[in-house]
């Protein structure tokens, strides 16, 4: 264990509303432990800047442990930081060295307004989902579980695709802000199980048709979005969207 | 003791395994047809609130869904990771509904109501075909179907489980349907709100007020009912496994109204957690209680062993648990886990910098089973604890330590989830009901989806039928008072500009809290706890400092809001553990235990919940009594050993 606390040069995006300009704002923060993780970090510079009468930097945060998806912030140009497989919550501070400096602004794209400093409105990924991300059951009593056997392989594919967290590293890397990655991973989840076979064909139709709507790019094959997916979810989902999308169109 | 007048379990007619049969059968339906002129106000999109919301949308009723995160998808379930309980019986190994009913109530320290557990197991199964139907992946064998595995002890394998993200992929099965429902417009959803106040007209439930989080602007909602699925209330310790958001403000605020709050003094302490780090750490992660079924946990034998763990030798390792409990072993339940990790530090015997650790350990497993079993049981679990705590669990023992994790506690409700106040359901953790003063790993999600997809629906649809509800919109005057009660303790915070951040204050609370109301509790502590509280508070209201525009996001505001109620709710905690003169489940008694420091139950004075009325600011609370009959499942002491 490393105990030798560190001093940071910080540059963080501040903005006061969506109606206000942003810019950057450097901080010098010491006292930083390694054993902290990078929210930590700023819990620190916030409870700095209260006791000065400053406005704490917001930024979406919940559990804490890397599956809300709440959490964001590009972090030195990298969605979640330099960490594979690992969101910012998770990210901790030894990665960093003592007078290292880390920009940091929010996940940035057409569909994701920025709220204040690092908070970005993501409820485009809700509408996609609402566009077909579901299986059309009403709660009731529907057949016992057992009676639909499903290939390991294909429910182990199918979780893959389901442990999406939808916190929008795909669209903040990715030069088009684009949403295919998570698109595709709910699109493929429900592909991939006999319950979602049914309404596939409406359903990738729908959900492409309300993502291009709602203001996210196209795919041109530069795959930072699995780069920097915390989930690792797969690049072969976009492909196996784009069949669903054509399969719903030409036939 | 009998039950107080003013409590009412509407516990139906007949034998526990016909109760729910006949309360159906006599609840009043509302036609389809008049059902799209109801209102439902539903807070929360956890597992509770994200079932009862799309399943009254499904129904026809207007549904308004609140949640404080930027989408339902994000509420604290998410993080459950083991899975969820359901008597199927697929593997044929001696389950039912009945043995799971059972162990629920012993497991629970007979605390809680028979006939709500009872239920619980029945419609354990409906969760499961119901889940399967939405598409939530669980594990499956290689014939296709589910897999199940044994979990928290139980010699029996019915958890259901989707990796190490089971709570994650029943939340997105709820959040589909919630979403289904929003595109069909017969959800209105608003996110990013947090509830302020819970509004009556003529003693019935019929709105919130709310604050909206982006502008800071409050609104007002009125509706024919309102549904409380806003989680527990572990936060109160400040450091737990909840959520940062996590809190008791929608709770606190009905039970200030006229709810009754229930046990508020059953907290679950969970023995696997990543202990703290030091004084910035904001929460604590869990690890999976499953690694108990290899690892060994230990403490060396010697007061202030500071060696490293690996160069204690064998015989200078105390595998306390092991020791204690011959039968279980590494594998006793949670509560009786955690406190006797909690005497190894005590004794002075604790690892790590802090000395706030034991030591569990793979060795042994691994030179058994290999490492790349091991790698394939628990690969993700070691990953993690690798991340936060840069250590490598294949090479050195991981340290533990327990945390707070759940709330047995909360709002008082009878067997149709309906509180003390009309009009007003409680789902899911933020209710007292069904875990009485422990619970069981894996149940927690089966309540919440219980509750929100299999009992809500029926009893609520029962309360619209049968109850004369006039017509009330946000003009009434009692929104108006609501409202400005609300505004009125902002402009409070804001003006005092003191010296503390209200993170140091929630820090004093969460320390009190743990030192005197956590793991173990004697008289003279919860006295203690209670004044030094009582003093926070009004140190708190002097000397607090919360900056910024109420009008724009003000985290600091939301906390202060937050943390102005977990001081209250604190001081009512020490109050039910004081008068609670026993020991049961998590509620552990110093005063009250067996030779061999276990847990000693007083059957004759304290079988009951105890549920506490509001009687106003700074007035003693007063206790009423709901006695609890024990007829199929007899009482008897839990044992381990």
């Amino acid at each position: 264990m490393n105990d030798k606390l560190m001093t940071l040069n910080l540059k963080i995006w501040r903005q006061k509303s969506a109606k206000h300009k942003g810019r950057m704002q450097d901080y010098k923060l010491s006292g930083v432990s390694p054993d902290m993780s990078f929210l930590e970090m700023v819990d620190l510079l916030n409870e700095q800047l209260v006791r000065q009468g400053d406005d704490p930097v917001a930024f979406d945060h919940d559990c804490r442990e890397g599956i809300c998806g709440m959490c964001s912030m590009m972090i030195n140009g990298e969605a979640h930081g330099p960490s594979a497989l690992t969101t910012t919550c998770q990210l901790h501070m030894r990665h960093f060295h003592d007078g290292d400096s880390i920009v940091i602004e929010p996940f940035r794209a057409k569909a994701f307004p920025v709220i204040k400093d690092l908070m970005v409105d993501r409820s485009a990924f809700d509408k996609v989902i609402q566009a077909g991300g579901f299986v059309s059951v009403n709660t009731g009593n529907p057949q016992d579980a057992n009676n639909i056997p499903i290939s390991k392989e294909n429910a182990d594919l199918a979780m893959d695709a389901a442990a999406c967290i939808g916190c929008g590293a795909c669209v903040a890397s990715c030069p088009n802000a684009s949403a295919m990655l998570f698109v595709s991973a709910k699109i493929s989840q429900l592909a991939l199980l006999p319950q979602g076979q049914v309404e596939a064909k409406a359903r990738a139709e729908s959900m492409v048709q309300k993502m291009d709507e709602v203001g996210f790019g196209n795919c041109s094959n530069h795959a930072e979005c699995e780069a920097s997916c915390p989930k690792g979810i797969d690049l072969s989902n976009i492909a196996r969207m784009n069949r669903e999308y054509f399969k719903a169109k030409f036939s | 003791m009998s039950t107080s007048s003013k409590l009412d379990s509407k516990i139906p007619e007949g034998p526990v395994q016909e109760k729910w049969d006949n309360a159906r059968f006599k609840y009043k339906l509302v036609n389809p047809a008049n059902r799209r002129k109801y209102t439902v106000i539903v807070v929360g999109t956890g597992l509770a609130g994200g079932a009862a919301a799309a399943t009254l949308a499904e129904l026809g009723y207007n549904v308004l869904s609140f949640c404080i995160q930027d989408s339902p998808r994000r509420a604290h379930s998410i993080a459950a990771q083991g899975g969820i309980n359901a008597a199927k019986n697929y593997p044929n190994d001696g389950d039912s509904i009945y043995r799971l009913f059972y162990d629920t109530v012993k497991g629970g320290d007979f605390r809680a109501r028979e006939a709500n557990v009872y239920r619980l197991a029945q419609v354990s199964n409906n969760i499961i075909d119901q889940c399967v139907a939405q598409g939530v992946p669980f594990a499956r064998e290689y014939g296709g179907y589910l897999d199940n595995r044994s979990f928290g002890g139980s010699q029996v394998s019915r958890t259901f489980y989707a990796r190490g993200q089971t709570g994650q992929q029943l939340l997105l099965g709820a959040y589909s349907a919630m979403m289904r429902q929003v595109g069909k417009g017969k959800i209105k959803m608003f996110t990013r709100r947090e509830m302020c106040e819970l509004v009556l007209v003529n003693g019935k439930a019929r709105g919130i007020v709310v604050r909206n989080l982006v502008n800071g602007e409050l609104e007002k909602y009125s509706a024919d009912a309102v549904v409380l699925a806003s989680g527990g209330y572990g936060n109160v310790f400040f450091l737990s496994t909840n959520a940062m958001t996590s809190n008791c403000t929608a709770a606190w605020k009905a039970y200030k109204k006229g709810a009754f709050f229930g046990n508020p003094c059953y907290t679950q302490i969970h023995p696997t957690c990543i202990p703290v780090h030091g004084a910035n750490q904001s929460k604590l992660t869990l690890m999976s209680e499953s690694l108990r079924n290899d690892g060994r946990v230990w403490a060396p034998k010697a007061k202030g062993d500071k060696r490293p763990a690996n160069e204690i030798p064998e015989e200078e390792r105390d595998y306390y648990l092991e020791r204690v409990y011959p039968s279980f072993g590494n594998l006793a339940p949670r509560d009786v886990s955690s406190r006797q990790a909690k005497f190894r530090v005590d004794e002075g015997r604790g690892v790590g910098a802090t000395g706030f650790a034991v030591n569990l350990d793979f060795r042994d497993a691994i030179k058994r089973d290999g490492k790349n079993v091991i790698e394939e049981k628990y690969g993700n679990l070691f990953e993690m604890y690798e991340r936060i705590t840069g250590e490598d669990p294949y090479k050195v023992p991981m340290r533990i330590y327990p945390a707070v994790h759940y709330t047995m506690g909360g709002l008082w409700v009878d067997y149709n989830l309906q509180s003390t106040i009309e009009g007003l359901f409680v789902l899911g953790e933020a209710n007292f009901s069904d875990h009485g003063a422990n619970r069981l790993g894996a149940s927690a999600l089966m309540q919440g989806l219980a509750d929100g997809y299999f009992i809500a629906p029926y009893t609520i649809s029962n309360y619209l039928a049968s109850t004369k509800l006039e017509k009330v919109d946000t003009e009434n005057p009692a929104f108006k008072e609501a409202l400005s009660a609300t505004q009125k303790q902002t402009d409070k915070l804001l003006s005092i500009k003191g010296t503390r951040t209200v993170d140091q204050f929630h820090k004093a609370l969460g320390h009190i809290m743990w030192e005197y109301v956590g793991m173990s509790r004697n008289e003279a502590g919860l006295k203690k706890a209670i004044k030094e509280i009582q003093q926070l508070r009004k140190e708190f209201w002097n000397d607090v400092n919360v900056p910024g525009d109420p009008n724009l996001v003000n985290t600091e505001l939301e906390k202060a809001n937050r943390v102005a109620d977990f001081m209250e709710l604190g001081e009512l905690m020490a109050r039910d553990a004081l008068e609670r003169e026993e020991s049961c489940g998590g509620h552990f008694r110093e005063e009250h235990q067996t030779d061999d420091n276990e847990a000693k139950r007083d059957d004759n004075k304290f079988c009951h919940v105890a549920a506490w009325e509001y009687t106003g600011d700074n007035k003693e609370p007063t206790r009423h009594v709901e006695e609890l009959k024990f007829e199929n499942v007899h009482l008897a002491q839990r044992s381990y050993k």
